[in-house]
């Protein structure tokens, strides 16, 4: 029992460390910073928290990437719940093909389709937009939301589906009515999964914005300027990016370990 | 249990069909035009056939050696983070506590990395290696030990893995956790009654359990780790010198550094055939296992 | 092979216990011989799983002593203890074939080359498994596991004895008997202590020579089944074991006669005037019998049961609901019948415990 806490207070020790030191370097002042190593703020500033609230093209960034994140999260599991339903309950021509090949999109590298969607999206005139960022998204977030839906869905006994069509339910007032209702744990899980990689993505949200919708981990970027870095804001900035994570987290702890076995244990 | 079959299925699966075909067929169909043709700059194009892929998968010539130096770094890179993860992981798990407030205060700790953005991530390990203003930079020289990863090559491969370790190993540790809490009592204290030791625990009951969610997370992470991008390219910027390229950052320098639109066509299709490949022989291992188990 | 003492024994699973509410298992003394075949019968959340992992040592008791052939073993783990368990779900460890499955407990204590292969045979043999030896556990059928769970148990030739937690819960019904005749067969053949934990009468009744009837944490009965049947010691018992359970009917009583809403009903031994809220008399369907009118208590007849074996009627007493045989022979003409009571059934009850009369 000894090992094991020495175990575990060592991996934490090693995940906590650089975020404190995120925070640390929040909390000084650019001359503290670059005058030398200090294990704690000596002169405790909060100036560049305000900068970003007060300014619009700082905190603007985080309402860009939270409406792409929330745009996202509703289109994924919308589209995927009735296709999750149709993997685990029936067989049909090509569906091990088919579910293959959405898995393989969930695999696919960013980088391949950073051209092509910026192609795409400029061609349809989405680009500059949440929906532009948001459609991309939906290459690696539909298929997982259909592979993790498809497994708490799995887990529902197909008795439930018979009986209730035994009771004359329709298939949209069923499915609406008492199979989701049935699976809102696995929804949960499953937003929480689309907010994640959706939250946590940078590399086409960057490629499909410019100026209007500049995710907020894009605008980090800026805190090079001729003047040399800004650190203390650029780590402002990080630990902002960690909080609504964070607030994620602890509202679905307790599904946490079931979740991320994504249904399948 | 068999399923029945219903055709009708397909209606339901239609939106997705779709949206993904939207957005993945369209653009690949976009990548392989290029990739057989040439571009001398604004929208004149030349049909070029195989040639870049000829050229790709030639070693000797410039474009086939980037190639693979980035695929044999890539390789290394997820050999490296999954021969480190996956122990670490399974360790991190066993280590959980089982009941009572440490287990949610654990878990929302564990999953914290996996929630900061990719960039941020790079962005910490890029202030927290620093050896003027970053912890860990900074105590590393002080013990005597040249550590420098915007210089020197094996800092900078250090600093990845680490960060890598740091950002990741949560999520297999959370997967094992997970198919440990599915094992009943009864395997425990049956166990101790057979009177087996830890190590007979482990190999006979808590890893047949945690088989299939550890597949899982090794596919994920070959796959991700495969595909990394954001992360070392904000640390290292894939330097010094190429040290730290990976096929990705290389990808992306080609298409849209130097807008050479038909090379970096034809690297996409080929990486994406390797990680096609790769991901159909998990799939199908996993697939086998699952009808195994009934 | 091993007698067990429980030597004021009593558990709690909170820290400071104020109350006997905060006891799951209240406080007993008991010594069970060896080679018996003892069943701990009560409905779930009595205490006898709680008392079961107390003799395995899975769970160490807050107050008391448990002895082995008088040796203190309360503080001793599970593994030194020679005790089998077989639990509720069967445990097979699904990497392993049959055989290693068998040889595993007796590979951890050290034991090598043919000593091994000749007790695991030995054993596999007794079980019926020999077939089986080298398949895998997990293509097994829920009984063969559970067989495999007992043979781990066999296996080892020091065991003192074998703990079983409900373990036919999650055998097919036509299964079960098979599997229990073969219980009963071996702790015949190898003369080993048995405990048997269920919740099921008829399991406990037929697999022990000694049923220890717990409710709320106490035992509140211990003794052959057929005692059990005929004396229960307290109201609990005879409402939990028979199907239907006895008949407890509210009664004033003096002397050797008993009155049920102005009733009388004989009884075989005399009893002093009770001092307690609640006296009851209890008697079984099985010894009250339905009589035409006149020829005994009168009862209304609300309803006769055709059991196949047996006919049971339930009917009305002064008000008051309970069942009783009816004989082959008796016809059946209206509502209104009487009842006769075999006189050495019908107990008196004190607060549900049993009131002991004075003979003769």
């Amino acid at each position: 029992m000894l090992r094991a806490r020495i175990v575990l207070g060592l991996y934490i020790g090693f995940l906590l460390l650089p975020i404190y030191w995120l925070v640390n370097m929040s909390l000084k002042t650019n001359s503290e910073i670059v005058s030398g190593l200090t294990l704690w703020p000596h002169t405790l500033t909060f100036e560049n928290y305000t900068k970003i609230f007060t300014d619009p093209s700082w905190y603007s960034g985080y309402i860009n990437s939270l409406q792409y994140v929330a745009l996202n999260t509703v289109l994924s599991i919308a589209l995927a719940l009735p296709a999750a339903y149709a993997f685990s309950r029936y067989r049909f021509v090509g569906d091990k093909h088919l579910f293959f090949w959405l898995l393989s999109n969930r695999m696919a590298p960013p980088a391949v389709f950073a051209l092509p969607f910026f192609n795409l999206y400029s061609a349809i005139g989405l680009f500059d937009t949440p929906f532009a960022v948001a459609l991309a998204h939906c290459l690696f977030n539909v298929p997982l939301a259909v592979w993790i839906l498809e497994g708490f869905m799995s887990g529902v006994p197909r008795e439930i589906d018979e009986t209730a069509y035994l009771d004359g339910y329709g298939f949209p007032h069923f499915f609406v009515k008492i199979f989701t209702p049935l699976v809102a744990s696995g929804i949960g899980v499953t937003a929480f999964f689309c907010f994640m990689f959706s939250w946590v993505e940078l590399l086409l949200a960057r490629t499909l914005t410019s100026v209007d919708t500049k995710p907020i981990a894009a605008t980090m970027t800026r805190t090079v300027s001729a003047a040399g870095m800004d650190w203390g804001l650029l780590a402002a900035a990080g630990v902002l990016t960690i909080v609504p994570g964070a607030l994620v987290i602890w509202f679905v702890r307790n599904y946490i370990a079931k979740g991320f076995a994504l249904g399948r244990v | 249990m068999d399923k029945p079959v219903n055709q009708g299925a397909w209606l339901l699966v239609l939106p997705v069909l779709l949206i993904v075909a939207f957005s993945a067929i369209v653009p690949l169909m976009t990548v392989v035009n290029y990739s057989v043709q040439d571009t001398f700059g604004n929208n004149q194009f030349f049909w070029n056939g195989i040639g870049w892929y000829q050229e790709l998968l030639d070693p000797s010539t410039d474009l086939g050696g980037r190639f693979f130096d980035a695929l044999w770094r890539n390789l290394l890179f997820s050999f490296l983070i999954l021969a480190i993860e996956v122990p670490l992981g399974i360790a991190v798990a066993l280590s959980m506590p089982r009941q009572g407030w440490r287990v949610a205060a654990t878990l929302v700790v564990l999953a914290l990395p996996l929630l900061i953005p990719w960039n941020v991530v790079g962005t910490i390990w890029q202030i927290f290696a620093r050896e003027d203003i970053g912890l860990l930079g900074w105590v590393v020289n002080h013990l005597g030990i040249p550590y420098n990863y915007t210089a020197d090559p094996l800092s900078a491969w250090v600093t990845i893995v680490t960060m890598d370790v740091w950002h990741w190993t949560s999520l297999v540790a959370l997967l094992c956790y997970a198919g440990l809490r599915s094992i009943p009592d009864a395997f425990y204290q049956a166990a101790r009654i057979d009177g087996a030791s830890r190590w007979a625990i482990f190999r006979n009951i808590q890893l047949p359990k945690m088989r299939r969610v550890l597949l899982i997370a090794v596919l994920l992470r070959f796959m991700d780790s495969f595909m990394i991008y954001t992360e070392p390219f904000v640390v290292t910027g894939g330097g010094p010198g190429n040290s730290t390229t990976f096929v990705s950052i290389d990808l992306v320098k080609l298409a849209l550094g130097q807008f050479d639109l038909g090379k970096a066509a034809a690297l996409s299709i080929v990486y994406n055939l390797i990680i096609l490949a790769v991901c159909w022989v998990f799939y199908t291992v996993m697939t086998r296992m699952d009808s195994g188990r009934s | 092979m091993a007698r067990i003492d429980l030597q004021n024994l009593a558990h709690s699973y909170v820290p400071k216990p104020s109350g006997p509410g905060d006891y799951a298992l209240k406080p007993l003394d008991h010594v069970w011989r060896q080679g018996g075949a003892y069943a701990l019968l009560g409905p779930s959340g009595c205490g006898k799983t709680t008392l079961l992992n107390i003799i395995s040592g899975l769970l160490v008791p807050s107050e008391g002593r448990v002895l082995f052939d008088g040796r203190d073993v309360t503080a001793l783990p599970t593994e030194a203890r020679n005790i089998a368990q077989v639990f509720q779900f069967p445990v097979v460890y699904d990497t392993m074939t049959v055989y290693e499955n068998l040889a595993f407990p007796l590979r951890n204590r050290g034991l090598r080359g043919p000593a091994v292969d000749a007790r695991v045979r030995e054993i596999a043999e007794l079980l019926d498994l020999t077939p089986d030896l080298k398949h895998r556990g997990s293509g097994l059928t829920a009984d063969a596991k559970q067989k495999i769970s007992l043979g781990r148990g066999l296996v080892r030739p020091d065991v003192a004895a074998i703990l079983f937690d409900e373990p036919l819960t999650v055998i097919d019904p036509h299964l079960k008997w098979e599997l229990r005749s073969k219980l009963k067969a071996l702790h015949r053949a190898l003369d080993l202590t048995m405990i048997y934990v269920t919740h099921d009468q008829t399991e406990a009744m037929t697999f022990a020579d000694t049923v220890v009837v717990m409710h709320d944490g106490a035992v509140v009965q211990m003794g052959r089944p057929q005692e059990l049947f005929e004396r229960p010691a307290h109201v609990f018992v005879g409402h939990f074991i028979g199907s239907p359970g006895m008949n407890v009917l509210p009664a004033t009583v003096y002397g050797r006669s008993a009155h049920v809403g102005g009733h009388e009903i004989r009884l075989a031994r005399g009893y002093p005037p009770i001092d307690a809220g609640r006296v009851e008399i209890g008697v079984r369907p099985e010894f009250a019998t339905l009589a035409p009118a006149g020829s005994g208590v009168p009862v209304r007849v609300r309803r006769i049961d055709d059991l196949g074996r047996v006919r049971l009627a339930k009917v009305e007493l002064a008000g008051i609901p309970m069942a009783a045989t009816v004989p082959e022979a008796m016809p059946l003409v209206g509502d209104e019948a009487s009842l006769t009571f075999e006189r050495e059934m019908v107990h008196v009850y004190a607060d549900g415990h049993l009131v002991e009369g004075e003979a003769a």
